[in-house]
């Protein structure tokens, strides 16, 4: 079964933010979106981002790692956030796996939010209602576009590369081969 | 039902940052939807970062200006209580005002420009005007960068040449250099990693692209030419430098008198061939042959230099070659004298030495390219040397960064890597002779009413008597730029224009003219003070800088002292080169010049700041404008890049591609009516693939100096040695000893040029190290680009500011505890200078002896369309507070820039911190008025939920 997913390869990441900003201008304007903004140009500007970036420092001077990374929804295999949904608004898709919500049925109560490991989940202050990664769904599958564009946002994006999407269960995909060969690792497996 | 959105792709070029990545506009209903990385542009090659994917939020800006305004009469400047007015009174006040300057005095009028890919233009605009205050922003940015490498190897970084991490098996970074460029390097060195190649860093701070570095060599700001001295020692120590290379490309083995009592003391002796008065290096230098044990002219067929020892010319003059001279100059850099002054550990030094010298000699490249050198010698291959190394503003802005910069030419050179693969290569129009042929004036009578400027602006002196003064060595220039205080100061002094306009020193002037350069806030050092000189009023009651104009797209803090503010477009508006002339987005391989092109119409009445100036130079009438009735020559900017060629019938002119009639032609041809559209429809970029013998080896390399002498790139086909002995700087240090023929510095700035003026790279303290009481201000203050931020704009983006809405000064941890600095208080930084409050954060990945900030992120309150409480300038800080414009010295007031190049010194400031008392304000210090919302500005939203097409509905 196809199972969509992102793998960040840590070692070239260096936290330049593309994924970040051409995440949301993709996806505020397209099937996910509007991705509101509040206080644009005031005091503790706040807003709804799909993939965010963090960054901190690991060891003691001068042995210091200072790390980037990337988090975005991981479409998990088994989503944590899809059983706690009251509305079954939080689903998982069948054919490919990414995990997606329903607008419609959404109530805003958030208990996917808490139930997500990864703090991915990005509730929508104004229309109260919890919107997270869609993978670029409305991408992937456009038919206008070609098989280059078809592919997330942040993935075309990155400037190192960093970024790669494909089907985990194909052990052929490029994404199964960069696992292999860079000793990839999953997110908290449990 | 709702109609459906009409979606459309267009193909410009981006400018949110100074890269120039190709972009792919995606618009909705006329709205720009998305911008993505053109996939067939060779420099971003599909890829695009935070700030490119954010242009949505730059067009959309509250911060936008909208209307040409004029100061309110009778309202203070500064105030920034403005009226709009039409274009028409906005250009007859300007023709009026800048006409009775021109027919009188005109250097009365000065333009600086924040912008420095634009100077063909701008340049050509100045030129023709008459004034000889010109310059862009260079001489706060990277001058030194630039002129040092160019009066080394005749080329730089950046731009001008570039790391090959395609080949190269070993990358050092040395200072913070992210910016430039960002995703051309950020692409190469995701690759080079993978390849498996080692990239070190050395840096006081781990932050950018460090972050991903094999590994990371801590530095005491300010002491990088000690390290790369110590780089020098050891190489030469060890006999790792390439012997071959630097008999054949450098002047290694050149002759140089050093018979101290001579009026030739420093200058290589010649052999007796006459030459033309021209700008390369004549080849009528001598080498001692190995063979025959006698002087021969440099490059003879069949001998063989001495690199080494003394010798005796038969008048007895006592020669050595350069390289011997180096040798003696590094002699004294041990390692261990490097670790007391870099912090670095002198086993790293040697280590770090060693690996860059090995992987140079043992795991050479041979490319199978045949090409022939400028002495008729044919090769069969090309040989690299795979250790490559960057650098930037952090070796740059120093005021010892010139000699430090010539040292890490020096280096590179040694290691055999100049336009070599997997080493550093150049982009054209690079290689250059050094100096560069562009020269300035020479005397104040260059300057005359009603004229061009005789002579260029900006230039690269070889020698004193290429200095812009006048009899008595006093500056031409208002920002002193190519006087004695700064003689190599090639890209000119922006940092000082307001001062010395403020002081009348040299002079007064009448206008001042700035576009897109915030010089009221990040662009100057000492803001407190700059700010109230633009406002200052002499005892008439006259503003001491009598009009300030300032073009613009963005209410900067810098608008509130203007007279009258001109809205420019953004990019996503208008037409632009990115000019062969000026500086391109050329690749290794060959030339590449672009366009941007209008995606969406202008908003408002913004005009673009290139149509100003041909509107302006059509109404003053300045020749290159005007037909020979005075009448108008170029209908607009698009019509002028079309038609202006560099001479007439020179075939030549800001567009290299599809040139000719019909678009069939290529660097030199007719203009092209269609020329815009062709580039149009060509992803907006023109790039011209040399044959691969002419693409490395470029100082020497015949067929390459050949095409680009026939394409008017160069003017000589000439060997380009690389200067690893500058007999150029000697001149100046001769003059400063009273010996030659040529000027004299005056009295006062002697010892100055003498003591700079080294033609061997040497290690000195900083001028403000050397000035300040390092007991008392014991930390090194710098700044570093973060990368949704790069080249200071932009912080007004609703989305980039949500990554950086404020700033903080990041302090080693220990270095904090020690001084009982919790993280997270809030502290005061003190220089010598000023004092600014802000916030601390621990870390680990910065060495202790160093603070630093973001750069950009402080903002003044109310400015960039924020509103008054913004973090920005209640969190957020500008370290430029506790920087001087200016250093005690000289004969009153020096600038706080390296004395060469007039460099801005920004990395030399030393600071204190200490805990800000329990009850002071929770807010960044100092604090200003905040500015108003001007008339035309759109009003800041509270909530904005973006979607494309609806945005004005």
């Amino acid at each position: 079964m196809t199972q969509l997913a992102l793998v960040i390869d840590l070692n070239v990441c260096v936290g330049c933010q593309a994924c970040v900003t051409n995440c949301k201008e993709w996806n505020t304007s397209g099937s996910a979106g509007p991705m509101v903004d509040q206080n644009p140009y005031g005091k503790d500007p706040t807003g709804t981002f799909f993939n965010r970036v963090q960054t901190y420092e690991v060891g003691e001077f001068p042995n210091t790692e200072t790390i980037h990374f990337p988090k975005s929804c991981l479409h998990c295999e088994d989503p944590p956030c899809v059983p706690v949904c009251p509305t079954g608004a939080s689903y998982k898709r069948k054919e490919d796996g990414i995990v997606l919500v329903d607008y419609d049925k959404c109530i805003g109560c958030k208990y996917c939010s808490w139930a997500c490991p990864y703090g991915v989940r990005e509730f929508d202050e104004q229309q109260k209602i919890m919107k997270k990664c869609t993978l670029c769904v409305d991408r992937i599958y456009d038919p206008k576009m070609t098989e280059e564009e078809r592919r997330p946002a942040c993935v075309r994006a990155c400037p190192t590369s960093a970024r790669l999407y494909g089907d985990i269960h194909d052990p052929e995909s490029e994404v199964s081969q960069a696992i292999r060969e860079a000793g990839g690792y999953q997110l908290m497996p449990e | 039902m709702t109609p459906t959105p009409v979606e459309e792709i267009k193909k410009t070029t981006c400018y949110m940052c100074a890269c120039r990545c190709g972009i792919r506009v995606h618009l909705r209903d006329g709205e720009v939807r998305y911008i993505d990385g053109n996939p067939d542009h060779p420099l971003n090659k599909g890829v695009i970062c935070a700030k490119g994917s954010s242009g949505i939020m730059k067009q959309y800006s509250p911060a936008r200006l909208t209307r040409p305004l004029r100061r309110k009469p009778g309202s203070e400047r500064g105030a920034g209580e403005f009226e709009p007015i039409s274009w028409e009174e906005a250009f007859s006040t300007l023709a009026e005002r800048l006409g009775k300057i021109r027919a009188t005095d005109p250097k009365k009028f000065a333009l600086f420009t924040g912008r420095d890919q634009m100077q063909a233009l701008t340049g050509l605009f100045a030129r023709q005007f008459g004034t000889p205050n010109y310059a862009a922003h260079g001489g706060f940015c990277s001058v030194n960068m630039a002129a040092g490498m160019i009066y080394t190897i005749g080329g730089s970084f950046w731009e001008f040449g570039g790391p090959d991490l395609d080949r190269a098996k070993l990358f050092v970074m040395i200072g913070t250099a992210e910016d430039h460029h960002s995703n051309p390097l950020k692409i190469a060195l995701s690759k080079f990693k993978r390849d498996g190649g080692r990239f070190v860093s050395i840096n006081p701070v781990r932050t950018g692209y460090s972050a991903i570095a094999d590994e990371w060599v801590p530095i005491r700001p300010g002491t990088d030419g000690a390290l790369l001295l110590a780089f020098i020692h050891e190489i030469i120590a060890k006999g790792l430098y390439d012997r071959d290379f630097l008999v054949r490309h450098s002047n290694a083995g050149q002759l140089v008198n050093v018979a101290e009592a001579s009026d030739e003391f420093g200058m290589f002796v010649r052999a007796e061939v006459p030459q033309e008065e021209a700008c390369y290096d004549p080849q009528d230098k001598l080498w001692w042959d190995r063979n025959t044990n006698r002087p021969v002219v440099t490059h003879t067929a069949g001998a063989d230099p001495y690199l080494r020892g003394e010798f005796r010319m038969g008048d007895g003059t006592v020669v050595k070659p350069s390289f011997q001279l180096l040798q003696e100059r590094v002699k004294d850099y041990t390692p261990e004298w490097a670790e007391g002054i870099t912090g670095i550990p002198a086993d790293t030094i040697r280590r770090l030495a060693h690996e860059m010298g090995v992987t140079a000699r043992d795991q050479k490249i041979e490319l199978p390219i045949s090409w022939t050198d400028t002495w008729g010698v044919e090769h069969d291959t090309v040989t690299g040397n795979p250790v490559a190394f960057h650098a930037m503003r952090g070796l740059a802005a120093h005021s010892n960064g010139f000699q430090t910069i010539r040292a890490l030419g020096i280096l590179m050179s040694l290691l055999g890597t100049i336009d070599r693969p997997g080493g550093f290569r150049h982009k054209v129009p690079f290689p250059r002779p050094i100096p560069p042929c562009a020269r300035t004036p020479n005397h104040p009578k260059a300057v005359q009413p009603n004229r061009p400027l005789d002579g260029m602006a900006l230039g690269w002196p070889s020698d004193p008597d290429d200095l812009f003064v006048d009899e008595d060595g006093s500056p031409v220039r208002l920002d002193k730029g190519f006087s004695w205080e700064y003689p190599l100061s090639v890209h000119g002094l922006m940092h000082n224009a307001i001062t010395n306009a403020w002081r009348g020193d040299p002079y007064k002037i009448d206008t001042l003219m700035i576009f897109m350069a915030n010089m009221a806030w990040n662009s100057t050092m000492n803001a407190v003070e700059v700010r109230k000189m633009l406002n200052d009023k002499d005892e008439t009651g006259e503003y001491k800088i009598p009009f300030i104009v300032v073009a613009d797209a963005f209410q900067s803090e810098m608008t509130a002292f203007a007279d009258l503010i001109l809205p420019d477009t953004t990019y996503l508006e208008r037409h632009d080169v990115m000019s062969i002339l000026d500086r391109p987005i050329s690749e290794f391989d060959g030339p590449v010049d672009s366009v941007r092109v209008p995606v969406v119409p202008p908003t408002g009445e913004c005009k673009p700041f290139q149509e100003v100036l041909i509107e302006l130079g059509t109404r003053l009438k300045l020749p290159v404008f005007v037909n020979k009735d005075g009448g108008r020559k170029y209908r607009d900017y698009p019509d002028f890049i079309i038609n202006y060629e560099t001479e007439p019938g020179s075939g030549i002119g800001f567009l290299a591609g599809w040139r000719g009639k019909g678009g069939e032609k290529f660097m030199r041809g007719e203009p092209n009516p269609n020329q815009w559209e062709m580039y149009a429809k060509n992803d907006c970029v023109f790039h011209y693939e040399l044959p691969k013998s002419y693409q490395y080896m470029r100082n020497w390399n015949k067929g390459y100096l050949e095409w680009s002498q026939r394409n008017r790139i160069t003017r000589y086909a000439e060997p380009i040695l690389i200067h690893l002995y500058s007999e150029v700087l000697q001149k100046f240090r001769s003059a400063a000893q009273g010996k030659g023929l040529t000027r004299k510095p005056p009295e006062h700035l002697k010892k100055r040029i003498e003591t700079w003026f080294d033609p061997l790279p040497f290690y000195a303290d900083t001028l403000e190290g050397q000035a300040t009481d390092k007991q008392k201000y014991p930390l090194a203050a710098i700044t570093q680009r973060p990368m949704a931020m790069y080249h200071s704009w932009d912080s007004q983006n609703a989305w980039l500011r949500q990554i950086h809405a404020h700033n903080l000064l990041h302090v080693n941890t220990q270095t904090a505890r020690h001084l009982g600095i919790a993280d997270g208080d809030w502290i005061w930084v003190e220089s010598p200078w000023g004092k600014v409050r802000c916030m601390a954060q621990h870390s680990d990945a910065v060495e202790p002896g160093t603070v630093w900030t973001w750069n950009a992120i402080g903002k003044a309150a109310g400015a960039w369309g924020l509103s008054p409480d913004a973090n920005e300038s209640q969190r957020g800080f500008l370290l430029n507070h506790l920087i001087s414009e200016e250093l005690p010295g000289g004969a009153g007031h020096v600038s706080n820039s390296d004395p060469i190049t007039g460099q801005a010194a920004w990395y030399d400031v030393r600071v204190r911190i200490y805990k800000a008392e329990a009850g002071e304000p929770e807010q960044t210090s100092p604090q200003f008025e905040p500015m108003k919302r001007y008339p035309g500005q759109s009003e800041s939203r509270s909530v904005w939920n973006f979607f494309a097409g609806k945005v004005s509905k």
